[in-house]
């Protein structure tokens, strides 16, 4: 079996798969990583985002050679409850889901929306998120979160 | 002589589970395990439930471990619907958190020789004069909670609550935001196997023939399972699963299918179909007045799809003729009842255990998988199976919100005042759920070799909201009506609840053609409404939501407002809406404004949520949504083919609570939605000066009905 390596959430790793096998059968099926969820299999619902080299990229659809040499991050390697990531706080503060199955898929875009923009416009995150779905309604919520963090992480 | 039952005193989920046990337990130093029979689906139960138990317990919320609903061990409080959990499940456990209060206050009079009304109880110490002091969690061993509830248990008065009426933080939300798996789809059960079914494109095409062989091939392939004409794989790993069943689908033939309507004319369908008619409810007026003219006017709606953006999952592990299911069904126990049906074994062999997964808005695909995974796990050696859906198949073979065509006739005298109303429902039944009936609601029961015959949904009677017909009676003191339902006996596309059943369509319906009977009378919307409404908390929202929407704005060209107003079953929440929207042709929803009175809002952020929610997923229905199909099959089977609501299409939400603590609570899940669509709709009417009567209203809408109109 071929073999792909990459990093993942900042940890070199040799994972074997097929290079067109999904980055996130990897990651769900051989990895352990289940943060990335499976919405659709078709990249258009953003429930399966994962950052690639900082860019929120859906991963049911990103096959294995496409990652081999990048750096993958989940929200896994966001934060954790002792150190979060400012956009995990401010989803908390702001009580940011309903159900939550979208919210991590969301979480990686804005995160990668804020490394490229730290102070995005209100519309400007909106259009970060247009590509993930949320069938609970708590979108204002999520970009009142996302919103808070920016405004965190500029003051820090 | 008679005497009343005591348990008829008793919320219901407590005549029905009156064990103290079941829903209470001390554990462990300083824990408690609270166990209701209702299940998280992404509204935030757990933790409204959460906060009633421990202000009635006095501990605090910290110490409170929510149980996931089990039949191994749960009250059996049937189906998490109807925005029924706060009302049934909240006040169970109001009732007997006194009780376990109470009990053990008394034992700690006993042992610390004190009064019990002189014991008072923090965090669950309790304490007395004279420096007294024991716990719940001390005196657990002299306390057994092996007792019925009587109705004796008086639970606190509204002013000794600390904890209801309080926006604590969510529970599950930290596990969401930190990645912790505690999703059905991210639980990894030793020895876990992966199991997929095959599904026909063509709606109700049955499996006649499958060659086997490519799939047998396939690494990683544990199993080929066969049963009449339900056939799925079961593999070690997700990718094998789904590599397997794709030769499957290769190598099936499948029989014609049953036809499907006319997307394009579903009130033509709905209105052609062998029907049974129920009159729902007549008003007469002495002395009736005649008209001097009637409107009629027709609406309808679209089949709706649930569209929860995680496909149904459920596992099943089987042990001998024993069967542990998980799944994220709205009813443990219902879902039960149909798996004992199907399998043939008693209900005490099956053990059905809740576990969350994506948002549900009523009877999706859940039970459905659960059996699917029941049937896969038999060839599984004793292993776990999961089995999860495909998008393809969730958007095709789940249940849907049913199609409505509405008629209603308005008598207007010659000032144009309302003087007779007949309000009349073509659809088919808006609920199809496992545990009901002597057959099972599940799909693949229809499937398998003796196969049950699909159930055909019916409607909940009138006195638990009905299903077509719910929310058709007006709130609104018309002189005389006439309400009538035509419930469908045909059923081409699959349809069971979802969120509001009939509501959303019969207040569409009512507030439009309120709202037209306004214009004709040059009558401010909103004026015409309070006239004809004597119940103040009716009357309350309404003027709250006009209120802080700064009602009438002026006028502006592209800008509309429109109202929309409705009590949630005529017997839950009030809820009322504003909506602002520009547009020429197109139309934007800019801002929704609403108020909402749930009684005692427990979590008012949690009401917020939810009405925020459910305004946003309205908007959604209205401006978008529609199930579309060929006469062979669904054919919006995909996101891009069922478009929902994008981030950068999402209104700005505003809501504002009428806390009435003295006033039982009801749920918040479905108020909105009603509301928002009707207030949708006559905000089109204000900006654009057209009338769009069919749902949803897109583009080519709009222009049809102007050119309608000119």
């Amino acid at each position: 079996m071929p073999t792909v390596q990459f990093q993942l959430n900042g940890t070199p790793i040799v994972v074997e798969a097929d290079s067109d096998r999904a980055l996130l059968d990897v990651l769900r099926g051989r990895l352990d990583v289940t943060s990335p969820h499976f919405g659709c299999g078709a990249g258009e619902c953003g429930a399966c985002h994962v950052m690639v080299d900082g860019r929120a990229m859906t991963s049911c659809d990103m096959p294995m050679w496409s990652v081999a040499g990048k750096e993958v991050v989940t929200v896994e390697g966001l934060g954790t409850a002792e150190r979060p990531h400012p956009l995990q706080r401010a989803f908390i503060t702001e009580q940011a889901m309903q159900c939550g199955y979208c919210a991590s898929g969301i979480l990686v875009s804005a995160a990668a929306l804020l490394t490229r923009n730290p102070s995005p416009t209100e519309a400007e995150v909106r259009a970060a998120l247009d590509r993930n779905l949320c069938r609970c309604g708590s979108h204002n919520r999520m970009v009142r979160a996302v919103l808070r963090a920016a405004a965190e992480m500029a003051a820090s | 002589m008679s005497t009343s039952s005591p348990a008829a005193k008793l919320p219901v989920s407590l005549a029905a589970n009156p064990r103290l046990s079941s829903w209470v337990r001390l554990t462990g130093e300083g824990r408690v395990a609270i166990s209701p029979g209702k299940v998280e689906i992404g509204q935030g139960i757990v933790t409204a439930l959460a906060q009633i138990a421990a202000d009635e317990l006095d501990v605090d919320i910290g110490r409170i471990d929510m149980i996931r609903a089990s039949t191994a061990m749960s009250p059996n409080e049937g189906v998490t619907s109807g925005s029924l959990s706060i009302q049934q499940s909240g006040r169970a456990l109001r009732h007997i958190c006194a009780e376990v209060r109470r009990r053990f206050l008394a034992a700690a009079s006993e042992r610390l020789g004190v009064d019990a009304a002189l014991l008072d109880v923090e965090d669950g110490t309790i304490s007395g004069p004279g420096n007294v002091r024991t716990s719940y969690w001390e005196l657990a061993g002299d306390v057994s909670l092996d007792y019925d509830i009587t109705a004796d248990a008086s639970a606190k008065s509204v002013a000794k609550r600390g904890v209801a009426r309080h926006s604590l933080q969510r529970i599950d939300i930290p596990d969401k935001v930190f990645a912790r798996p505690r999703f059905i789809h991210d639980c990894a059960l030793p020895g876990l196997m992966h199991g997929r079914v095959l599904r026909p494109d063509i709606s109700g095409a049955k499996l006649t023939a499958l060659n086997e062989e490519a799939a047998r091939v396939v690494p990683g392939l544990v199993a080929i399972v066969r049963d009449g004409g339900f056939a799925g794989v079961v593999a070690d790993s997700g990718t094998a699963a789904e590599t397997a069943l794709k030769a499957l689908r290769k190598a099936a033939t499948w029989s014609a299918g049953e036809p499907l309507p006319d997307e394009d004319d579903l009130p033509g369908f709905l209105r052609s179909q062998p029907v049974e008619t129920t009159i729902i409810d007549i008003r007469t007026a002495e002395p009736a007045r005649k008209p001097a003219q009637t409107l009629r006017r027709q609406y309808t709606r679209p089949y709706i799809a649930h569209g929860s953006i995680a496909p149904s999952c459920a596992m099943a592990q089987w042990d001998g003729d024993h069967v542990h299911v998980w799944t994220h069904s709205q009813g443990v126990y219902p879902l039960r009842a149909d798996l004992a049906i199907v399998l043939k074994l008693p209900t005490e062999n099956i053990v059905v255990e809740h576990m969350e997964g994506a948002g549900c808005y009523g009877h999706n695909a859940a039970d459905d998988v659960a059996l699917d995974a029941v049937l896969l796990a038999k060839a599984a050696d004793g292993r776990p199976v999961r089995v999860q859906w495909s998008r393809h198949d969730e958007m095709s073979h789940a249940p849907f919100g049913a199609a409505m065509a509405i008629e209603i006739e308005a008598d207007l005298d010659a000032d144009n005042e309302i003087v007779g109303w007949r309000h009349a429902i073509w659809s088919n039944g808006h609920t199809a759920r496992p545990g009901r009936a002597a057959q099972p609601a599940l799909l693949a029961a229809t499937e398998i070799a003796n196969p049950y015959p699909r159930m055909i949904s019916t409607d909940p009677p009138a006195a638990n909201g009905g299903g077509g017909d719910r929310n058709s009676v007006p709130l609104y003191d018309l002189p005389a009506w006439t309400i009538t339902s035509h419930r469908l006996l045909t059923m081409p596309v699959r349809t069971s609840a979802l969120r509001t059943l009939g509501g959303q369509g019969n207040v569409f319906a009512i507030e439009s053609l309120l709202d037209e009977i306004a214009a004709l009378r040059g009558e401010d919307p909103i004026a015409l409404r309070l006239r004809h409404l004597r119940d103040q908390r009716a009357r309350d929202v309404i003027s709250t939501a006009a209120r802080r929407a700064g009602w009438k704005p002026q006028k502006r060209p592209g800008i509309g407002h429109g109202v929309g107003f409705a009590r949630y079953k005529n017997t839950g929440a009030y809820c009322a809406a504003i909506a602002e929207i520009e547009g020429t042709d197109d139309i934007r929803v800019k801002r929704l404004t609403l108020a909402v009175d749930v009684g005692e809002a427990i979590n008012p952020d949690g009401v917020i949520n939810q009405i925020e929610g459910g305004a946003i997923q309205a908007t959604s229905w209205v401006l978008k949504e529609r199930v579309r199909f060929d006469r062979t099959r669904i054919t919006s089977t995909s996101w891009t083919d069922y478009p929902i609501l994008t981030f950068s299409e999402v209104p700005a939400v505003d809501v504002e609570i009428i806390q009435r603590p003295e006033i039982e609570p009801v749920g918040a899940g479905e108020a909105a939605h009603g509301p928002v669509t009707a207030a949708i709709a006559n905000a089109v009417f204000d900006c654009l000066g057209v009338r769009v009567r069919d749902l949803p209203i897109t583009r080519d809408r709009i222009i049809a009905a102007m050119e309608l109109a000119s």
